[in-house]
């Protein structure tokens, strides 16, 4: 290839490619930029969410109340929990980077161990969000859901909440739920509530120690609770559903943009775990065949590692913006 | 691509320098135990809301100031050293953090700053919702 012309003298070496100036290559330096761009989306999600509780400010429902449960224990213990979850994914996060460095210092036995950690915490995190999920859906104390879209919660004479069914008189009457071979114009029927509103006021009437939470904040940082009086009054004339657990139109905690965001914002970041465990598995078997071995190179394990400390990263918002703020 | 990995030693110093690793390992570890101390002073305030955070600083309670910095705090040492921000050249760093901090910034701003309208226009009696 004598005839082709190539300047090849010094100061047309800048262009010639094959130069990297961010000292990084190409494939790492990309996956930085989608983070970066990522990152916007997830921003985007988290900061209208902010939007909604600062519109809602005095209606939005209090974390402590709404994310109680332990699995296998009974009981309430808030925090407890998704702190348990963040650890979870910290320590997947510190696997993954010893198998970065194992992949630097070419040792393929602790970089397959590592990986194999780092795809495991992975699996607890999405099951444990599977749980928070299905607990999130089945509620717990049930509520009244008013005209005005607001929610009401009932109280006994301690603040203690108390369930719908430890109060409501049930009567003997049938509802059956109305299902597509029963009727010509079938338009479909959400399901049935355990309880009817009549039947809870019914049995709000007749139990005196039980009280309504409003869904309103009073200045002390808590729901403000009605006096007798005032309680029969607020459910007699604003009361008109049940709710039982949440879905995305209504939900038992408060505002219905509560439980969306919760299921928009943790689902999209659960995508994205399951995304990453997805690669993980990919790269945990590379590994395993001597793919990277025979590159003499283990980036790929970086750039998959950096996608996996972002999904991390991103939870710790993600953990203070929906249970501590 | 490997001589980049190869030859680079990591930044072994955390905290401007008050803390030095003997490896890369150890750092992780360290890293580790720093976060971990961080979450949990995290869910104790959580829990417990000491009474003398419920100050309001800035429009927020004084506690959620101090949820957001240590997140903040806890988002930096994930990036620097768990990402290895802190081993890449300042202009592959400031591309991606300077970026992202000043569209994160005026995206919050916007959205924040109608909320806040959006509720005192509810709140002023022009929209009634308790019915």
């Amino acid at each position: 290839m004598d005839s082709t012309v190539v300047n090849t003298s010094a100061e047309n070496k800048r262009w010639g490619g094959g130069i990297e100036p961010l000292k990084a290559s190409y494939g790492k330096m990309m996956m930085w930029f989608f983070l970066t761009s990522d990152s916007l989306t997830f921003t985007g999600f988290l900061a209208a969410y902010g939007f909604s509780r600062f519109k809602f400010a005095d209606s939005w429902p209090i974390a402590d109340d709404v994310f109680t449960h332990v699995p296998f224990i009974h009981g309430n213990y808030p925090m407890i929990f998704v702190a348990f979850m963040t650890f979870i994914l910290i320590m997947s996060s510190v696997t993954m980077v010893l198998a970065v460095d194992a992949g630097h210092r070419m040792d393929k036995a602790k970089v397959s161990l590592y990986m194999f950690l780092t795809v495991l915490g992975g699996f607890v995190f999405l099951s444990s969000q599977a749980y928070e999920w299905t607990t999130f859906i089945k509620g717990g104390y049930g509520a009244v859901g008013t005209h005005g879209g607001n929610i009401i919660h009932f109280v006994d004479a301690d603040g203690e909440r108390v369930a719908l069914k430890d109060f409501a008189i049930a009567e003997s009457t049938e509802r059956t739920q109305h299902t597509n071979k029963d009727g010509l114009w079938f338009s479909g029927e959400k399901a049935l509530t355990s309880f009817t509103f009549e039947e809870v006021l019914a049995g709000f009437e007749a139990n005196p120690g039980v009280f309504v939470r409003t869904t309103y904040t009073a200045e002390d940082g808590h729901k403000t609770v009605l006096s007798r009086s005032e309680s029969l009054k607020e459910l007699q004339t604003k009361g008109k559903n049940v709710v039982e657990g949440a879905n995305l139109i209504q939900n038992e905690y408060g505002p219905p943009l509560f439980a969306n965001y919760f299921f928009f914002i943790t689902g999209f970041h659960g995508f994205h775990v399951s995304i990453g465990v997805m690669l993980n598995i990919i790269v945990f078997f590379n590994v395993l065949i001597g793919t990277y071995e025979r590159r003499r190179s283990y980036e790929m394990v970086e750039k998959v590692g950096l996608y996996w400390h972002f999904v991390d990263l991103v939870w710790v918002f993600v953990f203070t913006f929906f249970y501590l703020v | 691509m490997e001589s980049h990995a190869q030859a680079e030693p990591h930044k072994l110093a955390i905290f401007r320098g008050y803390l030095k690793f003997k490896s890369n390992k150890q750092k992780i570890w360290g890293v580790l135990i720093f976060l971990a101390l961080v979450t949990a002073v995290e869910v104790l305030l959580g829990i417990y809301k000491p009474e003398m955070f419920m100050g309001q600083v800035l429009g927020m309670k004084a506690l959620n100031w101090i949820f957001i910095i240590l997140t903040i705090v806890k988002a930096y040492y994930i990036t620097w050293d768990f990402m290895h921000m802190r081993d890449e050249t300042a202009s592959l760093r400031r591309m991606v953090v300077w970026t992202a901090v000043f569209l994160i910034s005026y995206l919050i701003f916007i959205l924040l700053q109608e909320g806040d309208y959006i509720e005192y226009v509810f709140s002023t009696g022009f929209v009634k919702t308790d019915f």
